[in-house]
């Protein structure tokens, strides 16, 4: 293992992070406290309690998967896409690491800062709610099981696009409508039967759900299943990532 | 001895286009190739073969003995890339691009190494800026400093002083000058002849995905300084006079030519004493022609002649 080299794109990756630290922190805290004024104070005062909590305290985890999730793709993609986009993938490609050592280099960071991401919402969440955490040792797990596979995702999606436009398309097409309809903002229990039964066919309920359960106990699906989902999606994504590794797909001609 | 064994490498890019045929060439330790060839020739692909960026189809290449697929680690330790095209990340400062590269090598932080480095390269006074403050010039430095910022014994230069202004060339020559002095192997591509005749040990010559021939450049300077004085004589001979014979002439044009070669850079070229040997012998001259074949007659000579016969 080039240790010394997953350290130098892992710190180079974080040093473009925190060149906009003040874009990379505020915007996650304003943007949560702006879902505390419409949903929590807005339209949470008018909905009851659901699953025991109040509505403010319930959006909390969906919430920070939101954008555990986002981030943790758009970073991992753009990271592996600007050295494509750039040129300087040439530099990876001729250094004596392999395929492995570069995504431990990118995925890693991409998982860091969108956990930092989570945490900086938790921190501004809990100046609104009174936040409890039921399992937080489940919480911590499912919090870093979702960085990293979803960072896993956005690094294939980065080496697939061939231009900008591909790069976005997958998080704007398919990924937010899924987080969305997952059960981000409401308990797909509350939906009609029909929904609730095709919801279950989109992965993000099972992390969301169980995302939750792990701050206030109650969950939509079993926590076994959610557990499964979030393990097979990791694996899917390792899968596909060694598949590009043997092959050079989109990296060498 | 050979750092760098390329035996019989091939390259056949998706979609069928082989863009090497076989290439087979070694390369000293300390030496200076240079690969000539025209656009398309192949010289980009050798290089990005020989450094991990293209997957071979067919052959082996070792450096410092290391296969370059299956010892890569080892093998490009030692390797150094300049590209053919400018690639940066334009917010990086210089300083900060040159220790990224030293880092991916996995050698420890070198302050004291990459000041030498930015300082030969003329970039010290520039190492804070971000990369895309550069002008084109300075930006093909910083190129060079982060190739030899894990200390190579192989540099590949591709194409090192495209686009680069005459002074900016002479530093660029002085440079590779510096680092033969230092030991490291260094092989460039271009297409300017001056610029292989100037720095080069020795010379390779590629077209159309084959290497036409590498030749040492003083051995292949001196085939350039033949010259040919071509004697029209006014009636035709059947065979050179015996009193000419020590010149090595040749017959042409059915006895109405002699053509004598000579060396230009020989201590006398021996025309005075042959014009009044001609004179003596009796034979009337109707005019004089002198020929000089240089490199880039060769060079233009060997990348149309061998692509016609093998079409
Ligand atoms: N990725 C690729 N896919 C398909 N064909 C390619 C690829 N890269 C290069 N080629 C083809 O291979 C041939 C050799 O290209 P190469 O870049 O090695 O030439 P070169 O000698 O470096 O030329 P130049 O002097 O213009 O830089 C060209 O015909 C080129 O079109
Ligand atoms: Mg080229």
């Amino acid at each position: 293992m080039n240790w010394s080299a997953v350290w130098t794109i892992y710190t180079a990756e974080m040093t473009r992070f925190f060149r906009t630290f003040v874009q990379s922190f505020i915007s996650p805290v304003i943007s949560t406290s702006l879902y505390f004024v419409v949903f929590g104070t807005a339209i949470g005062s008018r909905i009851q309690e659901v699953e025991g909590v109040s509505y403010a305290a319930f959006i909390v985890p969906g919430l920070i998967m939101l954008s555990v999730m986002t981030q943790a793709i758009s970073n991992a993609s753009f990271g592996i896409y600007f050295p494509k986009f750039t040129g300087t993938i040439y530099e990876l490609l001729s250094a004596p690491i392999n395929f492995f050592e570069i995504v431990l280099g990118y995925v890693g960071a991409a998982a860091t800062k969108a956990l930092f991401i989570g945490l900086v919402i938790l921190a501004t969440a809990s100046f609104f709610i009174d936040l409890q955490i039921a399992h937080p040792f489940a919480m911590v797990a499912f919090l870093l099981l979702t960085c990293l596979s979803f960072a896993l995702f956005g690094f294939i999606i980065g080496i697939w696009a061939g231009n900008f436009e591909q790069l976005q398309l997958i998080p704007l097409l398919v990924l937010t409508p899924l987080i969305f309809l997952g059960g981000a903002f409401y308990s797909i229990t509350m939906l009609p039967d029909i929904w609730q039964k095709l919801s279950l066919f989109n992965p993000v309920v099972y992390l969301i759900s169980g995302f939750r359960w792990s701050f206030y106990g109650a969950a939509d699906v079993p926590i076994g299943l959610s557990l499964l989902a979030i393990a097979g999606f990791t694996g899917a994504c390792l899968l596909i990532i060694g598949w590009i590794f043997k092959s050079g797909y989109r990296l060498k001609p | 001895m050979a750092i760098v064994e390329i035996n019989d490498l091939k390259k056949i890019y998706e979609g069928g286009f082989q863009a090497l045929k076989g290439v087979t060439l070694e390369i000293g330790e300390g030496e200076i190739l240079a690969l000539l060839g025209p656009n398309g020739a192949g010289k980009t692909t050798l290089i990005s073969v020989l450094c991990g960026l293209v997957s071979p189809t067919g052959g082996h290449a070792r450096i410092g003995g290391y296969d370059i697929v299956a010892n890569y680690r080892e093998a490009r330790q030692l390797v150094g890339l300049v590209p053919q095209e400018i690639a940066l990340e334009p917010f990086t400062k210089v300083i900060d691009a040159v220790r990224f590269s030293r880092g991916l090598f996995g050698l420890k932080r070198d302050d004291a190494h990459i000041e030498r480095i930015l300082k030969q390269l003329s970039l010290w006074d520039k190492r804070n800026n971000r990369t895309m403050q550069l002008s084109g010039g300075m930006k093909r430095r910083v190129l060079i400093a982060k190739a030899l910022a894990h200390e190579p014994r192989v540099l590949f230069l591709d194409e090192p002083t495209a686009g680069v202004d005459v002074e900016l060339r002479r530093d660029m020559w002085e440079t590779v000058a510096q680092l033969k002095a230092d030991g490291v192997t260094i092989i460039l591509t271009t297409h300017y002849i001056e610029e292989a005749e100037a720095i080069a040990d020795r010379i390779g010559v590629i077209n159309k995905g084959a290497l036409l021939l590498v030749e040492d450049k003083t051995a292949l300077m001196e085939r350039m300084s033949s010259k040919e004085l071509r004697i029209s004589l006014r009636a035709p001979v059947q065979s050179v006079p015996e009193a000419l014979a020590g010149y090595g002439l040749d017959l042409a044009d059915d006895g109405e030519t002699l053509v004598y070669t000579y060396d230009t850079k020989g201590e006398g070229t021996g025309i005075t004493a042959l014009l009044a040997d001609l004179a003596s012998a009796g034979l009337k001259l109707a005019d004089l022609k002198t020929n000089q074949s240089s490199l880039e007659d060769i060079f233009v000579g060997l990348t149309t002649d061998k692509a016609e016969d093998a079409a």
